[in-house]
């Protein structure tokens, strides 16, 4: 169902104007109440006037994490604190924590925004939800709950963690949505084994996954274990939170962007540029209708493509891809930029490749090469020593025709890729540059 | 009918090959033969043992990837010539051998192959048609 028929169908030329009216708005807020904002637009040589188009955005310098941090905690607010009705703050594992406000309007903004995502994902007001998104300074739980209160649908603030209790309200209150990370999502399905709890049992119907990248594998393996259909969810506190782009169910195929309330571009990481539709680069955006926090131009370092196909739910929305990675990761090899998520894309889409892989990138003479190690797990590993070669040229061929890059790949024993606190070390750049 | 080996994979690192005999001494699981297959970065040891079970787990809680894979084990008669015929019975029945080595034990006067086959029961079928003897997992450990 299609919970605000109006913004979420509307005609591109219609949603443009929109668009372009807020941005105008926006721009001049923050110039005015920004000092940051304002710094910005002086050394670019603009006024927020000279932003006559759409396309004129594209000449207003970026904004990036740092700007925010540099700015901690309230430095970035574009309204007096008296209209804040809303504190959140960004974990800050890479650092300072970054704190977003909310007025009483953005708050609604929110929840709209919200009610869409979970209508888009499969919610009615008939629902019951089950949300175990964190509720605190992460916007997780908070974004739904407003959400699904403004849907109509009744929400369980489970929270996270407690897992057992969890499935226990699980099997008695028999919610028929399921919201949370999709890491958390396979932990409830194992859980619920260990208790003897079949989700075929249980009433779910449609979950609503996101906060962290997932692949359609594991999309397959939650539909699989949960019993349910399961869409991907996109936000970041520093745009709003989730409730930025949402998979509709009918389609599952690409997020819709809310482009009414955010302006989308794909740039290339390297050099700033804007790419056309259908390339991959780094999501930036623009907020067109938030007053506290308003973001110009915000590099997420999230990586994705944007496609303007219409869609079968009905919504004439941009559709972004699920992320695949991010930016911070990035390697430039022989001129080409590899994430090593797409590294990663490649080797799950091959039959029973371990998905354990280091990039080790080192420089000979003036040339750039790239190593790919594997993990060799049992699903791959043969007695016949050509099986393997077979396997390590497959591999090659696959990076080069995906990627445009030639690897040598090694394959490696079990656990040769060192692992720092449980998490694989990805790339090892030996080049001194 | 045929004989269970366990394969490992080796990066090749220096000890590697001793932290599998190492593994199996502590496990108290002998090897009975041995064939190590590699390349320049990589290599496949392959081992027929006295308990494959044993030396599986004991491998796999290790860490390494273990497989399991039916070989078959061929008397050859010790004389010149004898591995020759039979290699010209496979090679006259249009059987591959992947690869092959040799037993540590005799049975009786005759020498022990090992052999990997691609169709290993077509290929058990006609050695035993032309009076070569197979020798199964059974016996393969009382040699």
């Amino acid at each position: 169902m299609i919970f605000d028929i109006e913004f979420e169908t509307m005609p591109r030329e219609a949603l443009e104007s929109i668009q372009l009216r807020r941005l105008q708005a926006t721009l001049e807020r923050a110039y005015a109440t920004v000092p940051f904002y304002r710094k910005q637009f002086e050394k670019a040589g603009l006024k927020p006037g000279d932003i006559r188009s759409l396309k004129d955005l594209h000449q207003v310098p970026f904004t990036t994490k740092q700007d925010l941090r540099d700015n901690y905690p309230f430095g970035m607010f574009a309204v007096p604190m008296d209209n804040v009705v809303r504190i959140h703050a960004s974990s800050g594992t890479t650092g300072q924590p970054t704190v977003v406000g909310y007025t009483a309007r953005d708050v609604n903004t929110w929840a709209t925004l919200m009610a869409r995502s979970l209508s888009a994902g499969g919610a009615t007001r008939g629902d019951i939800i089950h949300n175990a998104y964190g509720y605190g300074l992460f916007t997780g739980g908070l974004g739904v709950h407003y959400g699904a209160e403004k849907l109509g649908a009744s929400v369980i603030p489970v929270s996270g963690g407690n897992t057992k209790r969890q499935i226990v309200i699980m099997r008695d209150f028999g919610p028929t949505i399921l919201t949370a990370t999709p890491s958390y999502a396979l932990h409830l399905a194992e859980v619920a084994e260990e208790m003897g709890v079949s989700f075929r049992d249980l009433k779910f119907k449609y979950g609503i996954f996101g906060a962290e990248p997932w692949s359609e594998k594991m999309r397959d393996e939650i539909e699989r274990k949960l019993g349910l259909v399961a869409v991907d969810i996109y936000g970041l506190s520093e745009v709003i939170g989730p409730g930025v782009a949402i998979e509709c169910h009918e389609a599952k195929k690409g997020l819709h962007i809310f482009e009414d309330h955010f302006i989308p571009e794909i740039i290339d990481p390297a050099t700033g540029d804007v790419l056309p539709y259908g390339q991959t680069g780094e999501l930036v955006f623009t907020s067109v209708t938030k007053e506290a926090f308003p973001v110009i131009r915000y590099r997420t370092r999230d990586i994705s493509a944007l496609h303007a196909e219409p869609c079968i739910c009905g919504r004439t929305l941009v559709r972004m891809d699920k992320v695949s990675g991010r930016t911070d990761d990035m390697l430039i090899i022989r001129g080409v930029n590899v994430f090593p998520s797409q590294i990663e894309s490649v080797l799950m889409e091959m039959e029973g490749v371990s998905p354990h892989y280091q990039l080790v990138v080192d420089r000979e003479g003036n040339l750039d090469t790239l190593t790919v190690r594997v993990e060799v797990d049992e699903h791959v590993f043969s007695d016949e020593v050509k099986r393997l070669q077979d396997l390590e040229r497959r591999i090659s061929k696959n990076i080069k025709e995906y990627l445009g890059v030639s690897a040598k790949v090694k394959l490696v024993e079990p656990k040769a890729i060192a692992r720092s606190e449980g998490k694989a070390i990805r790339v090892i750049d030996n080049r001194k540059l | 009918m045929w004989v269970k080996q366990i394969s490992v994979f080796l990066e090749n690192k220096s000890g590697r090959i001793a932290e599998v005999t190492k593994t199996l001494s502590e496990a108290g699981v002998n090897i009975r033969a041995l064939a190590m297959a590699d390349t320049a970065d990589f290599g496949v040891l392959r081992l027929i043992v006295d308990n494959t079970l044993k030396a599986e787990e004991a491998l796999k809680a290790n860490g390494f990837t273990v497989g399991k894979t039916d070989v078959v084990a061929a008397e050859v008669e010790d004389r010149p010539g004898g591995l020759h015929r039979i290699l010209t019975l496979l090679h006259e029945g249009h059987i591959n051998v992947e690869y092959m080595y040799a037993f540590v034990q005799q049975s009786g006067d005759n020498a022990v192959m090992i052999f990997r086959f691609d169709q290993i029961e077509k290929a058990v079928a006609l050695l035993r048609q032309n009076g070569v003897t197979v020798i199964d997992d059974d016996r393969i450990n009382q040699l």
